[in-house]
């Protein structure tokens, strides 16, 4: 076993972990934070994505202690109280989501996405940056529209309504 | 995954002193090839020596004529650095070709290095830029350190430390991605540095990373895509799967040429 | 319509605690003292068992307990079955081998389940798991569909050629006549590539026991936790039906695959009892491409005659279906009722004849997965109607048009009697959103470019619903397939409505609530609707096969009605008015021409204080259900095009742009369809360009992780141009058709069409991978693909 410590969501944790213990599984079984999934075994589904200091990380795919000391953020901690995140918001507004499995990591990959890239983000851009998140629901035609919009949103610039 | 100790070394020597002790332990950098191996419980390492804390792994400058990488860097900080960009922007492409955003988060050149699995990209750019690794132990030249897939020079106990680029002339990367995997089913990078001309593959050899010679020879005369016009790599030593046989895999190396030459020319 | 009723595209009420990361599925639940599960699987696609010694095993740090097949026949357990039965020609009903939860003797594929290890955690279920030791006699496996029939490898000793059943469909002497005065046949040889269905949410199970109350719960992934229950009870004899509770909660979309009742939720709940605690098992990727049940994997020939005015006269088809390596619930009706009843598509022909062998191979089972049966119907007729068509030196839209069928209603040769559409509104509408008639401009600029462009249409039909029960009894189904709906009002007006059927994906709370809005003129946020429950929801078919709106709310709508006649005569005694005279509208029950009247919620609550009337006279209470089943299938029908451009180079196809239009009926909410529309495409671009499923010849799965197997990625896929026409489904009281399920039938031939257009010939199979289509392009031009 082995201590690990880390702020998760604006909170400290500190645990006696199994050494194999993935940043996922601490997530989701020691701290029930289950809003982050996983959806494969081989890095490529993007259902775990969480951000580590700032940068959009696969969970499933970093162990528990290789966070020790870091900053981790989840889907949980992503709205501001009851106020949701302008990416959450789009994502609603535009149906970018169906089962709503992939979405937490849809989401964060793409809050990360307009932290990195900025407000402008062309279809082509959004298609290319979502190479490591799959969904099997919506065919990504509406998550390309709520990353367009969510990301302007985050710039301060109004949510434009969904096309009806 | 299989159970496993954990260390976490505050400086180079610590790391080297755990790995020459612990039986069987494994380095872990990005994580992102063994990680995923071990849950497949396909490597069942008795320890782990993460380099993760080591800040002397980690950063990109330029040396004189050399961008030198060090071993920890990410994927994602070699694809935006300014010196890669303006020294070597082939390189920093290459970057940004490997996996998906988070995976570039925490991937790093020393673990792709390290491993020199067949299909990865950083192998491909070491050999066609003439790179020199630098070990805790010695330097080795790009073409004596990749010797077969998954197989390199290093030495027990021996960690990468930097890897130093020469800064060519002209060079690009092109790259045909496997459609499930996304890694490269045929990658290519070329370089030009004084006559020196370096053509190197990926993803397509029966035995991982190989200069493709024959290439070099015919960019000799000319740098230009057209100087590779109708060749393809030799089909008998190609890998061949079910997303591509030898003969496919073959005339993607020709077509991939083509293009990092084109757009190595028309940077 | 009101701001939420039927047709407003109101945003979702479920989204809320998706995006927040507040959902909750199977695995996100953790019950106390649960123990953890992890099967032994066979590593052999066909083997019989010498032994199983447990012993190192048991052994292990935290193990719980070791089961076996033996076990489970000590227990009485029985095996997994299938609900429909299918007698082949001669009448003999199918040959269904024994399908055990855990190996009796035998295991039939890799991944078949030989044991489970519960243990106190996951890691260590999986650590002792691999020291299971089984002595297997490996046997000589059959793998090939085409080959199986009669393979010296046999499955089932039930079934000593591999063959299931050899069942037809339609008249085989008139099709003959017809191919005989035939002036044109299109042949074809038609693979259907095998797929797995992939919800990104992997399979889950909880098992729990009570001792206190000899009571059972098992929370699982499932579609239909209904039909879960019974055939847990019922067939498979866990426990009786009233002392089982079945739970799905979010499921993380099933696409077919979760309609199934398989070995490992059988197993979880079964050995809850055996150990006396909870047990959790939850598939991991890996897991779930070995033992998901697969989809389509046909191999079919088949001919389409046209005579001399290019009028179509007759179709003949032979397909060979591969049912892997046992019976799963519903995979004896795919290729037989749910496939040839299609083939006559959206065109008048006379004479259609059918034959279906299903086989048995050394693969993991296939069933239902989107469109089952359906989409390779589609992809048999399109194919065959663009060859021809190309074949006969016409456009290929005007030889769809002369045949459509144009007279409504329409009975086809093979059962189907198609109620109302009007296909060639559909087809013009997608030429011209798909700027056909610029198509010839782009594809010159393609060829300056080097590039090879191409146009493919695709005019689908499906049935949906299946339905009534009464007919699909006499064609062989276990169960009815009506949907149950009730509807409670509370006091205070707002309101439950119970279903059966549930959501993975579909966004029922959202579209469900909006026909009660629309209905009783009452507010969606006082909505709420309760599914996946056998305690809370009385019983149920499920969501599948586009049934939810079509049949579900339907069930809602008799309901709701009900609700509104009990509320007339609650009002009738509190505004002192006689019944006749109260009428209801906008959520108002108003009297007859004046300004007396209450509104919803002040019913309510007369129907519950009962101070108005006296309980001799009206029952108190405001709750109603009822059953619906349907009449009829409905016949969601459209037109997809597909345009493509392929890089010779590579082989690589990028699909320009892909227009759809579809007549659903009448639409409940826009946008939620318009998504359904989106996924379905996805899935079949995924089908015709980058998913199949390969076992060895050793059977063997090659394609088991998603490093083999090629999801679509945003990448892969345009945004897509979707349209809709309408034609109100006659035989349900909304009018609704069914949508969850067109694009994925529609998708697959629409691109193939286009990838043969671009490259000139038709000797291209799916998937149509880079590497096939490059070899495609070599064959057609050596030249150019050597550039």
């Amino acid at each position: 076993m082995a201590i690990v410590s880390m702020t998760v969501n604006g909170k400290p944790v500190t645990a006696d972990i199994d050494p194999r213990t993935l940043l996922v599984q601490f997530l989701r079984e020691h701290l029930r934070l289950t809003g982050t999934h996983v959806g494969c075994d081989t890095s490529q589904c993007g259902a775990c994505v969480v951000h580590m200091n700032g940068a959009a990380v696969k969970a499933c795919t970093v162990l528990a202690l290789q966070a020790d000391g870091g900053d981790v953020v989840t889907i949980e901690g992503l709205a501001n109280g009851a106020e949701l995140h302008p990416m959450q918001a789009a994502f609603r507004e535009h149906h970018g989501l169906q089962c709503g499995y992939c979405t937490p990591g849809m989401i964060m990959t793409a809050v990360d996405m307009a932290n990195r890239l900025g407000p402008d983000l062309s279809e082509e851009t959004i298609r290319s940056e979502l190479e490591g998140n799959i969904c099997r629901c919506t065919g990504y035609h509406n998550i390309v529209r709520a990353v367009e919009s969510g990301a302007r949103a985050m710039a301060g610039q109004p949510m434009r309504e969904a096309a009806e | 995954m299989y159970a496993f100790d954990y260390h976490k070394p505050t400086s180079l020597r610590q790391a080297a002193s755990m790995l020459a002790k612990a039986e069987d332990a494994k380095i872990l950098a990005g994580g992102h090839t063994l990680l995923p191996t071990m849950k497949q419980r396909l490597a069942a390492p008795s320890s782990l020596i993460d380099l993760g804390a080591l800040a002397e792994l980690q950063g990109i400058e330029r040396k004189g004529r050399s961008v030198v990488v060090g071993a920890m860097t990410t994927h994602a900080a070699v694809a935006s650095s300014d010196v890669v960009r303006e020294a070597i922007p082939g390189l920093a492409e290459m970057a940004e070709m490997i996996g998906d955003p988070a995976v570039r988060t925490r991937g790093t050149i020393g673990g792709s290095v390290a491993n020199n699995d067949p299909a990865a990209d950083y192998p491909a750019a070491c050999l066609a830029l003439a790179a020199t690794i630098t070990t805790n132990k010695r330097k080795i030249e790009a073409d004596d350190f990749f010797r077969g897939m998954f197989d390199t020079a290093l030495e027990e106990g021996e960690i990468i430390t930097k890897v130093s680029f020469p800064v060519p002339a002209k060079a690009a990367y092109a790259k045909f991605r496997n459609p499930a995997s996304r890694y490269a089913l045929a990658g290519v990078f070329v370089a030009k540095r004084g006559s020196e001309i370096r053509v190197a593959v990926t993803g397509a050899g029966a035995d991982g990373v190989f200069r493709w010679t024959a290439a070099e020879e015919a960019l000799k005369t000319r740098f230009s895509a057209k100087s590779l016009a109708g060749m393809a790599a030799d089909a008998s030593m190609m890998n061949s799967d079910i997303h591509a046989d030898a003969e496919y895999r073959a005339h993607l190396v020709g077509v991939m040429a083509r293009r990092a030459v084109e757009a190595a020319t028309t940077r | 319509m009101t701001g939420t009723g039927i047709g407003a595209p109101v945003r979702r009420k479920e989204d809320q605690r998706f995006i927040t990361g507040q959902g909750r599925y199977t695995d996100d639940l953790a019950r106390p003292g649960q123990t953890h599960a992890a099967f032994v699987r066979s590593p052999h696609a066909h083997a019989r068992i010498r032994s199983i010694d447990t012993s190192a095993a048991s052994a292990m740090p935290g193990v719980v307990a070791i089961l076996t097949g033996d076990d489970l026949a000590a227990d009485k357990i029985g095996g997994l079955i299938c609900g429909w039965m299918i007698h082949s020609k001669d009448g003999t009903p199918m040959k269904a081998g024994p399908h055990p939860a855990l190996a009796q003797g035998k295991v039939r594929y890799v991944g078949d389940h030989v044991a489970v290890v519960i243990a106190e955690t996951f890691a260590q279920a999986r650590d002792a798991a691999e020291r299971v030791e089984v002595d297997y006699e490996p046997l000589a496996a059959v793998v090939d569909t085409a080959k199986a029939k009669g393979a010296g490898a046999v499955v089932h000793d039930e079934a000593p050629d591999n063959l299931v059943y050899e069942w037809h469909l339609g008249e085989k002497d008139a099709t003959e006549a017809a191919f005989a005065r035939a002036a044109h046949v299109t042949r074809l040889d038609i693979t259907n590539n095998r797929l797995i269905p992939n919800p990104i949410e992997t399979r889950a199970a909880i098992g729990e026991y009570d001792a206190g109350t000899g009571g059972y719960t098992l929370w699982t992934t499932s579609q239909n936790p209904h039909v879960a229950r019974l055939v847990l009870s019922a067939f498979i004899g866990i426990a009786p039906e009233h002392q089982l509770r079945v739970i799905a909660p979010d499921v993380g979309g099933g696409f077919g695959s979760k309609i199934f009742i398989y070995a490992e939720e059988t197993v979880c709940v079964w050995a809850a009892k055996k150990v006396g605690r909870p047990v959790k098992w939850t598939s991991d990727r890996t897991e779930a491409f070995l033992a998901d049940a697969h989809g389509r994997d046909h191999v079919t020939h088949a001919e389409l005659a046209v005579d001399e005015n290019a009028k179509i006269i007759g179709l003949r088809v032979h397909t060979t279906a591969n049912l892997g390596a046992y019976l799963s619930t519903f995979s004896s009706s795919v290729p037989t009722y749910l496939y040839a009843p299609l083939l006559s598509g959206q065109y008048d022909i006379p004479a259609i004849y059918a034959e279906v062998d299903g086989v048995y191979t050394n693969t993991a089972p296939v069933d239902a997965y989107r469109g089952a049966g359906r989409p390779e119907a589609t992809y048999v007729v399109e194919r065959l109607v663009e060859v021809t068509a190309r074949q006969l030196g016409m456009d290929p839209a005007k030889f769809r048009k002369k045949n459509y069928i144009k007279r409504f209603p329409h009975q086809t040769p093979v059962i189907m009697n198609y109620d109302v559409g009007d296909y060639a509104a559909s087809l013009e509408k997608a030429m011209e959103i798909a700027d056909v008639k610029g198509f010839g401009k782009r594809k010159r600029e393609s060829a300056k470019r080097g590039k090879l462009r191409g146009l493919g249409y695709s005019s689908y039909i499906e049935a949906c619903g299946i339905a009534p029960s009464q007919a699909v009894g006499s064609l062989g189904a276990g169960v009815g397939l009506w949907e149950s709906a009730e509807v409670r009002v509370n006091p205070t007006g707002s309101i439950e409505v119970l279903t059966g059927s549930h959501s993975h994906g579909q966004g029922h709370e959202t579209t469900f609530a909006q026909l009660v809005s629309d209905r009783l003129g009452v507010s969606i946020d006082t909505v709420n609707i309760v599914h996946g429950d056998t305690d809370k929801v009385q019983f149920g078919m499920g969501t599948y096969g586009s049934r939810s709106g079509a049949v579900g709310m339907s069930a809602i709508t008799k309901a709701i009605d009900k609700v509104i006649a009990k509320g007339k005569k609650v009002a009738a005694y509190a505004l002192e008015a006689s019944e006749g005279d109260i009428e209801f509208a906008d959520g108002r029950f108003k009297v007859a021409g004046t300004d007396r009247s209450l509104a919803f919620g002040e019913v309510a609550l007369q129907a519950y204080v009962a101070h108005k009337f006296s309980g001799q006279d009206l029952e108190p209470g405001l709750k109603e259900g009822a059953f619906y089943d349907p009449t009829n299938f409905t016949f969601p029908a459209g037109v997809h095009i597909c345009e493509v451009e392929i890089d010779p180079d590579t082989g690589i196809t990028k699909i320009e742009r892909f227009t759809a239009v579809d007549d659903f009926g009448v639409v409940i909410n826009p946008m939620i369809v318009e998504g359904q529309v989106h996924g379905g495409i996805a899935q079949g671009v995924g089908q015709a360009l980058m998913e199949g499923a390969i076992y060895d010849e050793s059977g063997q799965l090659v394609t088991a992780s998603y490093q083999d197997y090629q999801m679509p990625r945003a990448g892969d896929l345009p945004s897509f141009q979707v349209g809709m026409t309408s034609t109100p489904c006659p035989s349900n009281p909304l009018g609704i058709k069914g949508c969850g399920e067109a694009g994925a039938i529609a998708a697959p031939p629409a691109v193939i069409n286009a990838v043969t257009d671009a490259i000139g010939h038709e000797e291209i199979a799916m998937p149509a991978t880079p590497q096939a289509v490059w070899r495609a392009v070599q064959r057609a031009r050596p030249a150019m693909a050597a550039e």
